[in-house]
């Protein structure tokens, strides 16, 4: 792997690299314009977002990234370090 | 043993502000490390963002690091949780693969500043750890001297993002206001005579490396002396 150009993506195939780029845009403007307004409703970037993890899940396969280890949640589980009061 | 860290740091930007510049924070002119990226899960669960990423970083480590890690790239995994109701962005982020070799976990809570409404409090919280036998105390140092590197420019690297991102807050910024403040301690008080001896270590290890640099030059200057009359009869 090495450093390249943007988008900073692990999907390696130009298409997927592409589609980083649209599904950023569309997170980006939903975010700031529905999402911090108060509007919940996530279904204007779903497919992009399921077409861009598939090409990550096979990118991280490919590295031998363990993913049960991605898949373990610390953040609010028992796992989450406290701060020492 | 773990080292716990903790740092604060003032955005001079809203939090509305500072959570759109989160997801956009890279690339900037600090962030030539950072190689990756990617979304590995985003759902929204009780009006709350909860979004997993993986980053692959360059991994810097000192040459006598290498016996023990010999991987170019590190892979980070951040979990995030943003709360627009309340206005809070939790992000929590540790890293993945050679955890006995050194384990960093870093929690940055970002919140409205009590001091100004206007601006961004970010609240970070760092545990280093190792348990490679005898080394692991230069190591939580090493770990440690670099994380209090690594704060300012990182917050340097965000604050250049929203600067882009939003130029009319940033002409209002002031300049001069003390943005980074640092605590550091033990979460065991007992070992904190042992944590001095890391950093002693740590820095007989780099006198160690300065010495062998003054040698390299003192070496250096002694050849340039040495080849001065041979460079002068060259010249015309």
């Amino acid at each position: 792997m090495t450093p390249c150009a943007p988008p900073y993506t692990m999907c390696t195939s130009s298409v997927s690299r592409e589609l980083k780029q649209i599904y950023d845009n569309c997170f980006n403007n939903w975010f700031v314009e529905k999402f911090l307004k108060g509007d919940n409703n996530d279904v204007q970037c779903a497919t992009l977002l399921k077409v861009y993890k598939d090409c990550v899940e096979k990118a991280m396969k490919e590295h031998q990234i363990d993913l049960h280890d991605v898949e373990i949640n610390h953040l609010e589980t028992n796992k989450e370090k406290i701060p020492p009061s | 043993m773990v080292k716990y860290f903790a740092s604060s740091t003032i955005f001079q930007f809203n939090w509305d502000q500072v959570t759109q510049g989160f997801w956009r924070r890279y690339p900037n002119p600090n962030s030539s490390h950072v190689v990756s990226e990617d979304i590995i899960s985003r759902e929204i669960k009780d009006g709350k963002l909860y979004s997993k990423r993986l980053l692959t970083k360059t991994n810097r480590i000192p040459k006598w690091g290498e016996r023990f890690i010999n991987k170019n790239y590190v892979n980070i995994i951040e979990e995030s949780i943003v709360d627009p109701k309340d206005k809070i962005l939790v992000t929590y982020t540790r890293n993945l693969g050679f955890t006995k070799v050194m384990n960093v976990i870093e929690k940055v809570v970002y919140t409205i500043s009590e001091e100004n409404p206007k601006w961004t409090v970010a609240k970070r919280s760092v545990w280093i750890d190792s348990s490679v036998f005898g080394f692991s105390l230069a190591i939580q140092a090493f770990g440690l001297d670099r994380f209090k590197k690594n704060a300012t420019k990182m917050s340097d690297g965000f604050n250049y993002i929203l600067a882009h991102m939003f130029p009319n807050t940033a002409m209002s910024m002031n300049p001069n206001l003390s943005q980074m403040g640092f605590s550091d301690k033990n979460i065991e008080p007992s070992i904190t005579r042992l944590t001095h001896a890391a950093e002693d270590l740590q820095h007989s290890l780099q006198d160690r490396a300065e010495k062998v640099k003054d040698a390299a030059k003192k070496a250096t200057n002694l050849a340039k002396q040495k080849t001065q009359p041979v460079y002068a009869a060259t010249q015309p």
